[in-house]
């Protein structure tokens, strides 16, 4: 595309330019989210507290059963991914 | 018990986990105490295979209770960290925690040494000498000493006047058995591989 324009540099120094001034950006939205991001994390942490304990705290079994079942199943696939190694090496 | 509301559930998984391991550390005993009357290096094997999933199951079992006692116990108010220092003195958990590293101890020395013999007769000797430790850290100390662990007055798990009520009994039993038959499953996995592997080796 970039074929017919006569001074190949022009554009890339065009790109660079364009890409500072991108990251400028980002920068600046980045400052301005980290500023803020105490207060959202703030109201997600009551949140989460809520939902933990909403229900009769139902979701604490949820979790404690997600534990256990990926502890088990990590075990066990590392178990079998032994097993496959033996059997490679016959 | 009010404060636990519906996660008295977990009782199905996190005592569960306890109950499995203490079995499956059981078994492991018994295996080296096998070794050790009959020096079959069989047993060693057993032994050793019994006492990781064990710890697996103790693991799994202390992650379990972290995530329950961080809010059961915790301070609602607080971040759950802040509560940390009122919670990890308890002394059932120090005690678990000791349990558990006396049989880490245990891996180590065992997959340290590589005469077959002497490994396995070391290794048989210091199970039976972690079993011994494992009794009074995580069932007797406990007891002992004030704790928010509940569980500790008389006979909590087949006591049949307490706070655990019938209808619960009677899931809570089968699963103790499930979770053991599973990880006495897991377990013959390892062996029959272990198996394999030494035979491949000395054939």
């Amino acid at each position: 595309m970039d074929n017919h324009i006569k001074n190949p540099f022009h554009i890339i120094e065009r790109k660079k330019d364009d890409a500072m001034r991108n990251s400028r950006k980002i920068i600046m939205m980045l400052a301005t989210v980290l500023t803020f991001l105490p207060i959202f994390a703030q109201d997600k942490k009551t949140e989460m507290a809520d939902l933990m304990r909403e229900n009769g705290r139902i979701y604490v079994v949820v979790a404690v059963v997600l534990t256990i079942l990926i502890g088990l199943i990590l075990y066990v696939v590392r178990l079998d991914k032994k097993i496959s190694r033996l059997e490679k090496e016959n | 018990m009010p404060l636990l509301q519906e996660t008295i559930r977990n009782l199905y998984f996190h005592v569960c986990m306890w109950f499995a391991m203490m079995i499956l550390f059981t078994v492991s005993v018994v295996n080296a105490i096998r070794y050790l009357r009959t020096f079959n290096l069989k047993y060693d094997i057993y032994a050793r295979h019994f006492a990781v999933v064990a710890i697996v199951f103790g693991l799994l079992g202390y992650l379990t209770g972290a995530i329950w006692a961080s809010y059961t116990w915790a301070d609602p108010n607080k971040p759950a960290i802040n509560s940390f220092s009122t919670i990890a003195r308890d002394p059932k958990l120090i005690g678990a925690a000791i349990a558990l590293l006396v049989y880490f101890a245990y891996l180590i020395l065992r997959d340290s040494i590589q005469d077959m013999d002497k490994r396995a007769r070391i290794s048989a000797v210091y199970n039976i000498f972690a079993y011994a430790i494992l009794f009074p850290a995580i069932w007797i100390l406990p007891r002992i000493l004030p704790s928010l662990h509940p569980g500790n007055e008389d006979n909590p798990a087949l006591d049949v006047k307490n706070d655990i009520s019938g209808s619960m009994r009677i899931v809570f039993y089968p699963a103790v058995i499930g979770w053991t038959l599973l990880g006495v499953w897991i377990t013959t996995l390892k062996i029959r591989f272990t198996l394999l592997k030494e035979k491949k080796m000395m054939p």
